[in-house]
């Protein structure tokens, strides 16, 4: 596929602590950590899926002016961001590895609608649904 | 605003708590033993942030919940009032018409009575979009017991589209 959606970003509050924990213990790759001055462009990606980067973004100058950075980094922190879903093989398996590994569960997994759903935030506030695919 | 994102934080983990066991009594201490903070100061900023007070958010979460089962399952109005976290019948009947605006048994029957697409969306993010406090169109469909009724968006969905789907109506 050579066309498509390539990044989307997320906010995070603080890109160093995202990088932890979408790498080391939700277990995506890094792809691209490029500084220019105060300007971070990271991205992440899940290790099964090259074509996609998950951006991890600070609201910042001079993509936005500080009252508005402020302004977001208090609606990541409230939840407020739009959902997040994360397809898994074996939803329970996921979130015994992520849990061991500190992830911040919201929901413990649930069986219904005929899979298994958990729910996870990352340190910033963004939500995440963890969904067992159907086989 | 002008809330630290910090303390919003961990406000948030408190709301994450009532949002995963709603049924469960949430007195402002036990909340605020959730953040973090002195229960004083957590009801005032807890209702800063999110534009209600605790208690009344969890009110409104019961609900939400009573009106999926209402919607969803073949519980009676009882069973689901002693599920959601009431304690009486009497309670639970005012609370949910003062914040719906209708009895148990008319929401019921006119949640059961819509049609639509719903069925492609996650269900928590349904539930959300129909919180009680919120002025959105209801119009939906009554979902049948869940296993297998979905095989309407297989082909050619994305992979998003796909991930959706797992938790489908």
């Amino acid at each position: 596929m050579s066309q498509g959606v390539e990044v989307v970003g997320l906010y995070v509050r603080d890109q160093e602590e995202a990088l932890k924990f979408y790498v080391d213990q939700v277990g995506f790759k890094v792809h691209t950590d490029v500084r220019n001055g105060d300007y971070r462009w990271l991205t992440v990606q899940h290790p099964e899926q090259p074509s996609f980067q998950l951006g991890l973004f600070t609201p910042q100058a001079p993509m936005v002016d500080a009252t508005t950075a402020q302004a977001l980094k208090e609606l990541v922190a409230k939840g407020a961001m739009p959902p997040l879903v994360l397809v898994v093989d074996d939803c329970r398996a996921s979130y015994d590895r992520m849990r061991a590994n500190g992830v911040e569960f919201t929901q413990e997994p649930v069986a219904r609608f005929g899979s298994v759903d958990a729910g996870f935030r990352d340190p910033s506030g963004n939500g995440w649904k963890l969904i067992e695919a159907r086989r | 605003m002008g809330q630290d994102p910090e303390l919003l934080r961990r406000l948030l983990r408190a709301k994450d708590r009532m949002d995963a066991a709603s049924d469960e009594d949430w007195p402002v201490p036990r909340l605020a033993r959730e953040s973090g903070v002195s229960a004083a100061h957590f009801a005032r900023s807890f209702k800063e942030a999110f534009g209600v007070p605790p208690h009344r958010y969890l009110l409104t979460r019961r609900i939400e919940r009573a009106k999926a089962m209402l919607r969803d399952t073949e519980l009676s109005v009882t069973e689901i009032a002693f599920e959601t976290g009431w304690q009486s019948l009497g309670t639970f009947g005012r609370i949910f018409r003062d914040i719906t605006g209708d009895s148990p048994g008319a929401i019921r029957e006119r949640e059961r009575a819509g049609g639509g697409e719903m069925e492609r969306i996650p269900a928590c993010f349904l539930r959300a979009a129909h919180r009680p406090d919120l002025k959105i169109a209801v119009s939906e469909k009554r979902r049948q017991e869940a296993d297998g009724q979905d095989g309407s968006i297989e082909s050619g969905a994305p992979e998003g589209a796909a991930a959706s789907q797992q938790e489908d109506l």
